[in-house]
């Protein structure tokens, strides 16, 4: 929440600044709770207490220190695809595809895990999660491509991405790449590309570090550079943009394969971190929480690595509390959708309690 | 192998089964945008129109009241969209990408709480299949539309009946007037609020009874993530189509004919199931990608605010 023009000359700014942060914190906290009310509705009516399935959700997610260390771990990939869907978005470009970008750049670092096993570690490390921006930033230039060149919109060029993903990641685990066994899965990776545990026995590890490490960078490319300005500038008025002398074309394309970027390296952090193997269907569905935790976060890089870790503890949390109280855990994802609601009108709070001080 | 196994009436009959869910769920996306506000929710209206058609028929044993059970779903998640989009001016593409997730999420959560498995439900009473008088004893013509779900039927007397209504109808010229020139439309007198209300509903209960096709029209059970992405390709069939029924329904036709390939190659088993499983993306991603430029779109997609 720092403000870039800190450099005010009023003695007040600490407040001003700390005010403002309220004032953008306040929404986002009052369509949570709202999200979880209806949940609550919906539990009740389909028979669980929803105190019994909050407190477990709670328990499960913070109760301890192996909690905490899974919550983390969860919310890690929903740190890189909200900051793919965030980078995009500021400059208009909705990229609802980064679970495809997400995949392909898990698969590609998976492969050169797989590969170059004589490397020093951190020079493998690096060439697999360089492997894996390469492949995400691939898969988001194909939308950008088509949508400079063709007017394709991306809602549904990146949504039809994500499925040819999909099938074809799991065709390379499933063909070419199958790991002797059962299971739809590429062989382990060396032991040369595994990303260092930094909390062990969970599962959380060095990736959270490039997680944070890239919310910085994201921050600072969009307020201090000059791409970062025109990504703004492309985003609030294309034609005003392009007469300000803005390549919107070019600046469409970059965005994309950024936001690409930052998606393929949370997945290839996973694979490196995580399952130290490409595993069909690995990922729970990490790219659409992007846009939910995004949008939470209000679209600053910040921001998101709290909601990500507020939609980490839903995904962590879920876990215990289905052992507890046998809730189907989806009712996790019907909070995340809710949250996504209740952020996309942020009139719809104010006209709730607006409706009621009137009645 | 024999190309005639791949390429004969059957695979004709499948092609129009298969765009029989699009081509519904295109249709409305054209009702939405007709009135100016785009339609991402399609694929969620659908699943959870897939959904409800499946549970009304378990309880009620009766598949028909499914398909009306489907039908006032979807109207509702339409009525949602309208009221965050439309009197809240919220973000039309985040309300609907919401309302899928939340279709998805809640889907899947209904299917463990009623049948016990997030993966499918158990098996409902479906709609049978109806063999057509006359038609139906044509040599060739009868093989392909001859016999079918009676709901493959209503989908094409709907789109003749709403290219009629949207282009040869006062209330079409209203709705078409308020996506294109709201301030215009409202001049003149129309209730350019409910008219958009009123397109986003349609809307929603367009997709849901695609949707319900997929679960009640055939197999006559609902399983996770059913509709596959086919509330997308219905965009880019409405797209492709010129935003008219018509239009819709012919480019339907050839994701339809994509979709019947796919399967028929399927269960040829001559290439592995993923790489065939991919070909209706990827055609729905060339057809966009060389249509698009042709084409424009019916409304700039603003909220409309009286002055």
């Amino acid at each position: 929440m720092t403000d870039s023009n800190s450099g005010d000359k009023e003695k007040s700014w600490p407040l001003r600044t700390l005010k403002s942060a309220l004032l953008r914190i306040i929404p986002q906290i009052l369509a949570i709770t709202a999200a979880f009310l209806v949940g609550a509705i919906i539990l009740i009516v389909t028979g669980y207490s929803p105190i019994d399935v909050y407190a477990a959700m709670l328990q499960g997610a913070f109760g301890d220190e192996y909690g905490i260390g899974q919550t983390l771990t969860q919310a890690t990939p929903i740190i890189f695809t909200a900051l793919a869907f965030l980078f995009a978005f500021k400059c208009g470009l909705f990229n609802i595809g980064a679970e495809g970008q997400f995949l392909m750049g898990g698969f590609a670092a998976a492969i050169v895990g797989i590969s170059f096993s004589e490397l020093p570690a951190p020079i493998h490390i690096l060439l697999a999660i360089l492997a894996g921006a390469l492949a995400g930033g691939l898969w988001g230039l194909l939308p950008g491509y088509l949508k400079v060149k063709f007017g394709a919109h991306e809602v549904i060029t990146t949504m039809m991405f994500t499925y040819i993903a999909t099938y074809l990641t799991s065709y390379m685990v499933n063909y070419p790449f199958k790991a002797p066994g059962w299971v739809a899965q590429t062989v382990p990776i060396a032991d040369s590309a595994q990303l260092p545990r930094i909390l062990p026995p969970t599962q959380l590890s060095a990736s959270i570090l490039v997680a944070v490490a890239l919310a910085g960078a994201t921050y600072y490319i969009l307020q201090k550079t000059t791409l970062g300005y025109e990504v703004r500038a492309s985003g609030l008025n294309q034609s005003a943009a392009e007469n300000g002398g803005i390549n919107v074309k070019k600046t469409i394309i970059l965005a994309f394969i950024l936001s690409g970027v930052l998606a393929g390296v949370g997945g290839a952090g996973e694979i490196l971190g995580v399952h130290y193997r490409f595993i069909q269907g690995f990922s729970p569905g990490y790219g659409f929480d992007g846009l939910a935790v995004a949008l939470v976060g209000g679209l600053n890089p910040l921001g998101t690595i709290l909601a990500a870790i507020l939609f980490g503890a839903l995904r962590s949390g879920s876990m215990l509390m289905t052992r507890v109280t046998h809730v189907p855990s989806d009712i996790v994802v019907i909070i995340q959708a809710l949250v996504i609601i209740f952020v996309a009108a942020p009139r719809l709070i104010r006209y709730l309690v607006g409706r009621r001080s009137k009645t | 192998m024999n190309i005639l196994d791949i390429i004969n009436v059957g695979l004709f009959a499948a092609a129009i089964r298969m765009a029989t869910p699009v081509a519904l769920a295109a249709l409305g996306g054209v009702f939405s945008e007709r009135v100016g506000v785009v339609n991402v929710g399609l694929e969620g209206m659908m699943l959870m129109g897939a959904f409800s058609g499946v549970y009304v028929s378990y309880i009620t044993s009766n598949p028909w009241l499914g398909v009306f059970g489907a039908i006032i779903v979807g109207g509702l998640l339409g009525l949602i969209h309208a009221f965050l989009s439309v009197t809240l001016r919220g973000n039309q593409i985040v309300s609907g990408t919401g309302l899928n997730i939340l279709a998805l999420g809640f889907t899947a959560y209904g299917s463990e709480v009623i049948w016990g498995s997030r993966g499918a439900s158990a098996n409902v009473t479906s709609i049978d299949i109806i063999k057509l008088p006359i038609l139906g004893d044509i040599p060739i013509i009868g093989d392909i539309i001859g016999s079918a779900s009676p709901l493959v039927y209503l989908m094409i007397i709907i789109i003749i009946l709403t290219q009629i209504l949207l282009f040869k109808t006062p209330i079409g010229l209203r709705l078409r007037a308020v996506g294109e020139h709201p301030a215009a439309a409202d001049t003149a007198g129309v209730n350019v609020l409910r008219m958009k209300y009123m397109g986003i509903i349609v809307s929603g209960m367009l997709a849901g009874l695609g949707g319900v096709f997929l679960s009640l029209g055939n197999l006559g059970l609902f399983s996770y993530g059913m509709t596959g992405g086919r509330g997308f390709i219905a965009l880019a069939a409405m797209i492709f189509g010129g935003w008219t029924p018509l239009g819709a329904f012919g480019a339907s036709l050839l994701f339809g004919f994509t979709d019947a390939l796919q399967m028929r190659l399927q269960s040829l088993g001559i290439l592995p199931p993923q790489i065939i499983l991919m070909l209706p993306y990827i055609i729905t991603v060339i057809v966009l990608a060389g249509v698009v430029r042709k084409t424009k779109p019916p409304s700039d997609y603003k909220p409309y605010e009286k002055d």
